[in-house]
């Protein structure tokens, strides 16, 4: 019991202390607010806004209508360009797409001659090629489709498929950008908050005044996990319901005491983690880039840059020991599936048991590493 | 030289941090040639005086004019500049600890434009003179606190200044290096009796010696005048005496002199043991084999200078610290640092009253007496008695921090017996308090010894403190001297006062240590030397503007440091090279291996032809059958799978029929991206089973095809994530291991005190910054020869442009990325905040807006603007165009032109905000 009331008042004092940093604290009111919009808000669509350029050598209605059927938000308005400028352009990135339509284009369509029409793609922005020739593809095809029948009708086929999108019916990219910044906020913001709450003490002599009183390291380490969590949770709470919720207009569909649950869960972990490189670096410039070869993998690996299964088989098993997997895992699965309890549990029982290993850990070394500080 | 004018001329001058009044419309004539002292306690301004005077601080109200010019002018700030010599409050505040003792004096020696040749025989001189010779390879992290102090005075004098302006130089300092040091001080005076001294001072002791003193108390100047003056005028014996009469009334108003009731000793176990206690860091003995016995209820003061290992002991006794070898006893059993019921017996109140300065008297209180569970009747009983007791009751509400030193002092001394201790530990609890603060203080500590026997271990540098004690150690470089009743270590030694008979105990000591502290039986330098002595020489033209040398020295320090920091410097580049590997394998853009079920109700050998499509597909993996819309949509939800098939009942019948039938794919639309992909996978897989079925029914599928469309993926035709993520994750690392190395070492200098040097030099702007940042250009180089060949040769992928063209580009790039470190780094105040701010300023426009996924030119909005006055943007572009592109140099021009702006538009921003004075 005596423990607990400890680990509450010391936790008392972490608030405090950050609350009082109003630097501190503008930084974490920007993450919250404006990073999160504006990370959500920038990417709509993979394919969007797409530099496109033609190269007509038909100069007919068909090459025309084609131009005419490029156009925003996935294409910028095409730019004409002559066949010799292509290979420059393309060097150069003025253009991700060139579309070289044939002299003769349209008789040969007209006389079923299957005239070729070339797309040069950039593809070193790999993704975006993919999506961005499929695209490119549907459309010329349209095009020509109408063209040869005077009618938007297609072809008459003897099975239609039917897509649906589960859970993102309009494909809203925005839904999936502003969960993933968040997350990432999250485990960035938590991790610097902890482990720089501890290194501070140790900078400023008062963690040996703790540590004279009658306090243990669990007492002193758990008090900071939980203020530090707290003023993120806090920050995630009001950032989830009034920006991601109410300004970007993402439907939460799962239960929203799961949410906050699993990531009150998630922010002992990556406070554990704070803590444990607060233990092992010695000097802030050390803590900075420990935190930089944590947060950095914790944030790209993590599912929401690429989905796991894509990673190779060798990332794979690694991820399995990043919470930032697991909580991603369970975020997109509450908020987007509105997955329960029932489907979730493993990625929760995965994260709290990570964050205990560091937790513990970092118990180990606590002593220690005050004792090697002169 | 006796009449001439005023070395400093002070009129009407007030200064303010915030709120607080640090000098209230000061006027004072300091004369020159003279030794000057500025008298009082810390915290009545002095220090902001002298940094005032040395041009480290900024003006803020009044008329201040240094060796006769307008300090708030900066042309007049710059010319002086070298002809004053600052050094700043704090034992080696202004030294760098990893440069040894002689690298420390030539890179002052260079700010000052000496040449190589005058530096060496200076350097020679000024520490043959200060007994520092034998240790030019020393660290200075690893002198004594006399020797750290002797070493700034040389750094002080490297350039031979008109003005020295010295604070507090003696704090702390172990009594034989104190008097060295004023002897030191002295033969200097004679050599050069042109040079004006300023010196601050808590002792008032060494105040006797000076020429003309300045008291001062609460930002005003109570008197000036020689010392024979000012004991004259005030009727006293002393200078302490004199001070405080000159004080005003109210302050002295409950100052009576203190009595100590004579210790009883009593009978019992004694309550602090140590037995043959040895701490070693390193190869480093901070404390050899010490051994005494403290009784209970009795005061037992330790003395030393700073360093000397007191407070390494005390860490021992608390548990704090581990021992190396030999037992501590507390209360008769071992000190245990798991041992939290004799913690509850013991107070502490460590160096430097670690309060927390952001909870007010009354939180600090109130956390201490819940941390030691006083029942609340009991809290409010002791606060309640302590308040009264100690005098808080005006500042309950105040802020820790914002409380003047000695009533933070009886705050600290207030929450160490909350509990009621029976031992104190108290390490150095009265420097730089007051005089009559002092006096309360022991007013406090004889109560709590005498009335309530508690046991009181106590460090202290102050002699008459040490008087008041029932017992004293001596303690030096790590030994106690020996421990016994003070009045008999006088007598022992025969000597006239306590400070004589401990420098006597040292000189003893320093016969078998093996610290030989000064032979100044050398003479210093003569004033007509005229091989590069300290004459007096001209002040150089070539001090004032852009100096390449001094911009080198300041590179040349930053180097030695971070080679001296072998953990910083391996991870700066392993870190960069293991999370190129995780990142450019970890980043996969080829969506595969997605997992599928179908849900066939139909279940004829039609549907399951259709089926065979997916089946078939390297991007899919198909999972068991699913059996109802119920069950679809649950595995969907449970990310058991991403797509499934849903066939319609009666799909072979309708199919034969002609009848068109209708299958639903649904595909998990979290990600959307993915999603897209998905979905042309989808299409694909089911335009190729309409292919089939038209072949097999003898169509030429083909021949439907209107046009035919030929798609030719340039530059990397593969289609590997590789080729693209490979040269894009170098960008990222370049930027940001660079920034924060470079942030954190600018804050590091704030928070540690020595960019007092960047202050009072001649050093402006630029070389402070630029010389800072080539190391960590050179850094970013390294670490760009390292990614270049990885990428090249682990993750193969071949640089088929120009070398040359990647390498300027990096080159631009890492110094971009290092001044946007200097950037944030003159912003910010500390290094927490430094490392918070490069981070959440610099992570996510790296990964989210520069184009390592997401082309910047695809964003939206603010994302876009963002990324396009990035520099990882224009490097990533230029990476990929070099190495998968394989474009030749003039070709990356334009990408080069852009990087090459960045860095000098952060180092103009960084200069812009960096004070070139304190405030």
């Amino acid at each position: 019991m005596k423990t607990w009331i400890n680990i509450f008042w010391l936790g008392t004092k972490e608030l405090r202390t950050v609350l009082s940093d109003l630097f501190v604290v503008g930084l974490i009111v920007y993450s919250f607010s404006v990073d999160v919009f504006l990370q959500a808000t920038a990417i709509s669509e993979s394919v969007n806004n797409a530099s496109i350029a033609i190269v007509d050598e038909d100069h007919s209605a068909l090459s025309r209508s084609i131009a005419n059927a490029l156009y925003p938000p996935y294409f910028k308005e095409p730019e004409l360009i002559s066949a010799a400028e292509v290979d420059d352009a393309m060097d150069q990135d003025r253009f991700m797409f060139v579309i070289t339509i044939p002299p003769k284009f349209e008789q040969d369509v007209r006389q079923s001659r299957q005239p070729s029409l070339q797309i040069d793609i950039d593809a070193t922005a790999v993704t975006q090629a993919s999506l961005g020739n499929s695209y490119i593809q549907s459309i010329v095809n349209k095009e020509v489709n109408h063209f040869v029948n005077r009618s938007d009708a297609t072809a008459s086929y003897p099975v239609t498929l039917v897509v649906r999108r589960a859970f993102n019916p309009n494909g809203t990219g925005m839904w999936f950008g502003a969960i993933n910044a968040l997350l990432n906020q999250i485990t960035m913001l938590t991790i610097i908050l902890t482990g720089a709450a501890l290194l501070r003490e140790r900078e400023h002599g008062t963690i040996e005044h703790l540590l004279v009183m009658p306090l243990t390291s669990f007492q002193i380490a758990l008090s900071k996990v939980w203020a530090n969590g707290l003023i993120i949770l806090v920050a995630f709470s009001i950032s989830m319901w009034f920006v991601v919720e109410s300004l970007l207009d993402v439907p939460i569909t799962g239960s929203r005491l799961l949410l906050l649950s699993g990531t009150t869960i998630y922010l002992f972990t990556a406070a554990a983690i704070g803590i444990f490189l607060g233990t092992i670096a010695r000097t802030m410039a050390q803590f900075a880039l420990l935190l930089m070869m944590v947060i950095i993998p914790m944030m790209l690996l993590s599912g929401g840059l690429t989905p796991i299964e894509s990673q190779p088989e060798i990332i794979q098993p690694v991820t399995w020991f990043l919470p930032s997997r697991h909580y991603m895992a369970f975020a997109q699965a509450v908020v987007f599936r509105g997955a329960d309890i029932s489907i979730v549990w493993p990625q929760l029982l995965a994260i709290t048991g990570l964050g205990s290993v560091f937790f513990i850990a970092s118990l180990a070394l606590f002593r220690k590493s005050i004792a090697t500080e002169k | 030289m006796a009449e001439q004018h005023p070395i400093a001329r002070v009129q009407g001058v007030t200064h303010n941090y915030k709120k607080t009044l640090a000098l209230d419309n000061i006027t004072l004539d300091i004369p020159a040639g003279l030794m000057v002292g500025l008298l009082g306690p810390d915290g009545v301004g002095k220090s902001t005086l002298l940094g005032l005077i040395s041009g480290a601080r900024k003006l803020q109200q009044g008329n201040l004019e240094v060796l006769g010019g307008d300090m708030a002018l900066t042309n007049h700030r710059n010319s002086i500049g070298p002809r004053i010599a600052y050094m700043p409050q704090g034992l080696g505040k202004n030294l760098y600890s990893e440069l040894s003792v002689k690298e420390n004096l030539d890179f002052f020696g260079k700010l000052f434009g000496l040449s190589h040749t005058e530096r060496k025989t200076r350097i020679a001189r000024l520490t043959q003179a200060t007994g520092l010779y034998t240790f030019l390879s020393r660290p200075a992290g690893k002198l004594s606190g006399g020797m750290k102090q002797k070493l700034g005075l040389c750094c002080s004098l490297i350039h031979d200044p008109d003005l020295l302006i010295l604070d507090e130089p003696t704090t702390g300092v172990d009594p034989l290096s104190r008097r060295q040091f004023w002897e030191l001080i002295a033969t200097i005076r004679n050599e050069r009796t042109s040079m004006s001294v300023i010196v601050s001072t808590a002792y008032m002791d060494e105040a006797e010696g000076f020429d003309w003193l300045v008291a001062m108390d609460d930002g005003h100047v109570l008197d000036t005048g020689t010392p024979q003056e000012l004991k004259t005028r005030t009727d006293s014996e002393n200078l302490e005496a004199a001070f405080i009469r000159l004080l005003p009334k109210e302050k002295t108003a409950n100052n009576s002199e203190l009595i100590i009731p004579p210790y009883e000793k009593t009978e019992g176990a004694p309550a602090i043991i140590a037995k043959g206690l040895t701490r070693r860091f390193g190869d480093f003995t901070a404390v050899n084999d010490v051994s005494f016995e403290i009784q209970a209820g009795e005061i037992f003061g330790f003395l030393g200078s700073n360093g000397c290992g007191k407070t390494t002991t005390m860490k021992m006794l608390t548990g704090l610290l581990p021992v190396s070898e030999g037992e501590a006893f507390l209360f008769g059993k071992p000190v245990d640092a798991s041992d939290l019921e004799t913690r509850k017996r013991v107070g502490f109140m460590s160096q430097g009253f670690s309060l927390y300065g952001e909870l007010t008297v009354k939180q600090n209180l109130m956390l201490h007496a819940r941390l030691f569970h006083l029942t609340a009747s009991k809290t409010t009983e002791r606060i309640e008695a302590l308040v009264k007791r100690f005098g808080l009751h005006n500042y309950m509400e105040s802020h820790a921090s914002s409380l003047p030193l000695g009533m933070r002092q009886r705050l600290s001394l207030a929450v160490a017996v909350i509990h009621e201790p029976e031992i104190l530990i108290l390490d150095e609890p009265t420097s730089g308090v007051d005089p009559i603060a002092r006096d309360e203080f022991w007013g406090l500590l004889v109560e709590l010894s005498r009335r309530d026997k508690v046991t009181i271990f106590i460090s202290t540098h102050f002699m008459n403190e040490a008087l008041r004690c029932d017992r004293i150690s001596l303690m030096h470089a790590g030994k106690v001297l020996i421990y016994d009743e003070p009045q008999h270590l006088v007598e022992a030694k025969g000597a006239a006062s306590l400070e004589e008979a401990f420098i006597s105990y040292l000189e003893d000591a320093i016969g078998e240590v093996d610290t030989p502290e000064i032979q100044l039986d050398k003479p210093l330098v003569t004033e007509t030397d005229s091989s590069g002595g300290l004459k007096d020489k001209t002040k150089d033209v070539k001090l004032r503007g852009f100096s390449l040398n001094r911009l080198l020295a300041y590179s040349y320090l930053e180097t030695i440091q971070v080679i001296r920091d072998p953990v910083r410097l391996a991870f700066a580049f392993l870190g960069s090279a293991i999370l190129l590997i995780v990142i450019a394998y970890g980043i996969s853009l080829d969506v595969e291996d997605l997992t599928f079920a179908v849900l066939d109700m139909d279940q004829t050998p039609q549907s399951r032809q259709y089926v065979s499509n997916f089946q078939g597909s390297r991007y899919f993996i198909e999972q068991a059958e699913l059996h109802s819309t119920d069950e679809l949509e649950r595995r969907l939800k449970s990310n058991n799978i991403t797509l499934a098939i849903e066939i319609p009942p009666g799909f072979g019948r309708d199919l034969k029929k002609g009848q068109t039938p209708s299958i639903s794919a649904w595909i998990d639309g979290a990600n959307t991206t993915r999603a897209s992909t998905i979905e042309g996978y989808v299409m694909g897989a089911h335009v190729q089973y309409l292919t089939h079925m038209a072949t097999s029914l003898g169509i030429d599928a083909s021949a439907t095809y209107k046009v035919n469309l030929v798609s030719r993926y340039r530059y990397n035709p593969s289609f590997e994530t590789i080729n693209s993520i490979g040269p894009k994750t170098p960008a990222m690392l370049l930027l940001l291991f660079p920034a924060i190395l470079m942030a954190v070492s600018i804050s590091r200098e704030k928070e540690i005190g020595t960019i007092t040097n960047f202050y009072v030099t001649p050093t402006n702007r630029l070389e402070f910054l630029i010389g800072k940042q080539i190391p960590y250009i050179g850094i970013g180089m390294a670490n760009f020869v390292i990614l270049t060949l990885m990428v090249v040769f682990l993750l193969q992928v071949p640089l088929k442009g120009s070398l040359l063209g990647l390498s300027l580009g990096a080159f631009f790039y890492v110094c971009a990325s290092t001044a946007f470190g200097l950037l944030v780094s003159s912003i910010t105040k500390s290094q927490v905040a430094a490392i918070f701010a490069t981070a959440v300023l610099s992570v996510m426009p790296s990964v989210q807006f520069s184009g390592i996924i997401q082309p910047t030119s695809t964003l939206e909005g603010a994302g876009h603007f963002i990324g396009s006055v990035w520099p990882a943007t224009y490097y990533m572009h230029l990476s990929v165009a070099a190495f998968t592109k394989g474009l030749s140099f003039t070709d990356l021009t334009q990408d080069l032109v852009v990087l090459a702006i960045f860095g000098p538009c952060f180092v103009i921003f960084a200069a812009m905000f960096l004070k070139k004075q304190e405030a």
